[in-house]
C-alpha cells in the first residue's frame, strides 16, 4: 500500500478503518486460496485436472468463469466470483450455510460440482434482492424480526426459506421448520429464525407493510 | 479426522448424456472409475483424501435415468429421481406409501433435492472407522477397529457380521425389500435384473462391498409391481437427531389383512446387519393371525433370536423387538 510509505505512517494508520482493515485481510486471504488451489489442482496429472472455460448463470447473468472439474459449486461462487455471501460451514453437507438454488430448489453448493450447473439457473443471496436494492420479503422480515444472533448461518437459512417457500407458500410453524430442517444455527437461534421466516412468508403472500419500508 | 477445507484432489470428470453411454464409460474404465449419482456419499470419500478414484463419471445430465413412470404391472423409478420427487409423488404416495414415507425421512431437505434412489441404495457403510480411512476389514485390512472392547460400536451390527460390523444405511432399501422390488441393472454382460433383497451382500460373500454392482455395472432403474400396492404399510425409523441422521434403525412392513387377520406379509429392517433384512421368519409366523399387539410381541420376539450384540449396541435388541411388534400391530395397540 503507498499510503505506508508516507513519512507521516501513525496519523495514515489511523485512517485506515476496521472496516478497510478487514477488507484488506479478506483481500489477502483470496489471494493466498488462490496460491493453495493452483498448486494442488493440477500436480502431477496436468492433462486432467485442468480448468476449463465456462459459462454459468449466477444470479440471471451470464458468468465466464474457468473452473477445475473438481470444484465444488460453493467454491467457484466465493473464490472465482466474489459471491462470498455464500459461506462455507462444514464443506460436508451437514450444517447447510452454502445453501444456493439451482433451478429454484435448494442445494448445498459446497455438494455440488460446478461443471454440472452448466445450464441451470443459480441463485445465491446476492441474487434475492431487487435491481434497485430493495430487499426480497424473506431478507427484509430477517432484518424486521432480528432474525439471527452471529448470522454466519443467515444467508444459507434465507435461501432454505425462500426455495421451500416457492412449493409451500402458506406453511405452518412446524412445515416451515421442517423445509428449513437442512441448516443449523450454532448459536442455537432457532426461534428467532423461525419467527423471521414465518414473517417472510407472510410478507411474500401479503406485501411488505409501508410501516416496514419506511424503517428501511 | 481432520476435515480439510480445500478442492478436491484431480480427477478427470466424465459427463455422459445416456445410460448407454455412461455404462460403456464404466466398462472402459474398469476399477478406475467412480459413479457419481447425487454425490453426497462420493464426496465425503473424495473430499477427505481416502478414495481417489482418477475418473469420475457424473450422471446428473442423464435424463433416461430421471422420473417416475407407469408401467403394466407398477411403477418404475429412473435410479437417478430424487428422493424429493419420490416423497411427493402422488402415485408413489397414494399406492406404495412405505417408500414414500421411508425417503421423506432420509438426511437434510437439500440432500433429499439433489439424493437420488439409487444412489440411496447404493451408498457405503458409515462405520466411522472405515469412512476416517482406518485400514479395516472392509477397507481391504486384516482387523475390525469397532469390534474391539473399547470400540465405538454403538451403531454397529446385531446381526450378520463376519470379521465387519458395519450395518447398512439405508433407509429406501428395506421399504424397497417390502414392495417386493426389483433392480435393474445395465452390465458389461447386457440387462441384469434381481430381486431387491438379492441386490445387496454381507462380508461373507465381499467384505469391500454393500451390493452386487461391479465395475461397469450401471443400476438403471428401480420397478415395483403392483403386488403391494395399496397394502397396509408401516415405517418408522430411529436416529439420534431428527434430520441428518442414518437410522440407529429403521422398519418397514407391508400387510395384507382380511377382517382383523393377516393374510400376507412382508416386513424388512435395516442398520440391523451389514445388509436389509428382510425377516422371513417373522412373516411365516405371522400370517394367518390377527393384526394385533399378540402378534406383535410373538413377532418382535422372534425377530431378534440369535442376535448378538457387541459391547454398546445391545439396545438394538430391544429397539428391534418393539419396532418390528409396532410393524406389526400399529403404533397405537402396541403402545
Amino acid at each position: 500500500m503507498p499510503e505506508m510509505e508516507d513519512s507521516n505512517t501513525n496519523s495514515k494508520a489511523q485512517q485506515i478503518t476496521r472496516r478497510r482493515f478487514i477488507l484488506g485481510v479478506i483481500a489477502g486471504g483470496a489471494v493466498v486460496g488462490a496460491a493453495s488451489y493452483r498448486i494442488l489442482s493440477p500436480g502431477g496429472r496436468a492433462h486432467s485436472g485442468g480448468e476449463r472455460l465456462i459459462t454459468l448463470n449466477v444470479n440471471g447473468t451470464m458468468r465466464r468463469v474457468e473452473v477445475m472439474k473438481q470444484e465444488t459449486l460453493a467454491w467457484t461462487l466465493r473464490y472465482k466470483l466474489g459471491l462470498t455471501g455464500t459461506k462455507l460451514g462444514c464443506d460436508r453437507a451437514e450444517c447447510g450455510a452454502c445453501t444456493v438454488l439451482i433451478d429454484d430448489v435448494p442445494h448445498y453448493s459446497c455438494s455440488v460440482l460446478t461443471n454440472t450447473v452448466r445450464g441451470k439457473s443459480v441463485t445465491t443471496i446476492e441474487g434475492l434482492a431487487a435491481a434497485d436494492g430493495t430487499l426480497h420479503p424473506v431478507q427484509k422480515a430477517v432484518v424486521d424480526e432480528q432474525g439471527f444472533q452471529c448470522a454466519f448461518c443467515t444467508s444459507g437459512f434465507i435461501m432454505s426459506a425462500v426455495g421451500f417457500l416457492k412449493t409451500h407458500p402458506a406453511p405452518t410453524r412446524t412445515e416451515l421448520a421442517h423445509g428449513i430442517s437442512g441448516n443449523l444455527c450454532r448459536c442455537q437461534d432457532y426461534n428467532k429464525i423461525l419467527d423471521a421466516m414465518m414473517r417472510g412468508a407472510e410478507y411474500m403472500r401479503y406485501g411488505v407493510p409501508a410501516a416496514s419500508q419506511r424503517r428501511a | 479426522m481432520a476435515v480439510i477445507r480445500d478442492v478436491m484432489p484431480a480427477f478427470d470428470l466424465l459427463q455422459p448424456g445416456s445410460a448407454a453411454d455412461a455404462q460403456k464409460l464404466l466398462e472402459q474404465n474398469g476399477e478406475d472409475a467412480w459413479v457419481m449419482a447425487g454425490g453426497l456419499d462420493s464426496f465425503d470419500w473424495l473430499k477427505d483424501r481416502i478414495k481417489k478414484p482418477k475418473v469420475l463419471v457424473d450422471l446428473s445430465g442423464v435424463e433416461e435415468l430421471k422420473g417416475i413412470r407407469a408401467t403394466s404391472d407398477g411403477v418404475e423409478i429412473g435410479a437417478m429421481t430424487t428422493l424429493t420427487e419420490i416423497a411427493n409423488h402422488p402415485a408413489i404416495q397414494k399406492d406404495y406409501g412405505v417408500l414414500a414415507q421411508a425417503v421423506e425421512l432420509v438426511a437434510s431437505p437439500q440432500i433429499r433435492n439433489q439424493g437420488t434412489l439409487g444412489g440411496n441404495v447404493s451408498q457405503d457403510a458409515r462405520c466411522w472407522y472405515y469412512r476416517g480411512g482406518w485400514p479395516c476389514y472392509r477397507a481391504g485390512g486384516n482387523i475390525c477397529y469397532a469390534d474391539t472392547p473399547v470400540g465405538r460400536n454403538r451403531e454397529h451390527a446385531i446381526f450378520g457380521a463376519d470379521r465387519c460390523v458395519a450395518v447398512h444405511p439405508s433407509d429406501s432399501a428395506p421399504a424397497l425389500i417390502v414392495l417386493d422390488a426389483k433392480f435393474v441393472m445395465q452390465t458389461p454382460k447386457g440387462e441384469r435384473v434381481v430381486a431387491a433383497e438379492d441386490y445387496f451382500v454381507g462380508p461373507e460373500t465381499d467384505i469391500t462391498r454393500l451390493n452386487i454392482l461391479q465395475p461397469g455395472d450401471l443400476l438403471t432403474a428401480i420397478r415395483i409391481p403392483a403386488t403391494w400396492a395399496g397394502a397396509k404399510f408401516y415405517f418408522e425409523k430411529v436416529r439420534d437427531r431428527n434430520v441428518w441422521d442414518f437410522p440407529l434403525m429403521n422398519v418397514a412392513s407391508a400387510m395384507k389383512l382380511s377382517g382383523g387377520t393377516i393374510s400376507d406379509i412382508r416386513i424388512a429392517v435395516n442398520a440391523a446387519a451389514p445388509k436389509p433384512m428382510r425377516l422371513k421368519a417373522v412373516e411365516d409366523a405371522a400370517r394367518g393371525k390377527p393384526a394385533n399387539a399378540e402378534t406383535g410381541e410373538m413377532a418382535g420376539k422372534l425377530a431378534v433370536e440369535g442376535a448378538v450384540p457387541l459391547q454398546y449396541n445391545g439396545y438394538k435388541i430391544p429397539l428391534m423387538r418393539n419396532l418390528v411388534k409396532r410393524a406389526i400391530a400399529g403404533e397405537q395397540e402396541a403402545a
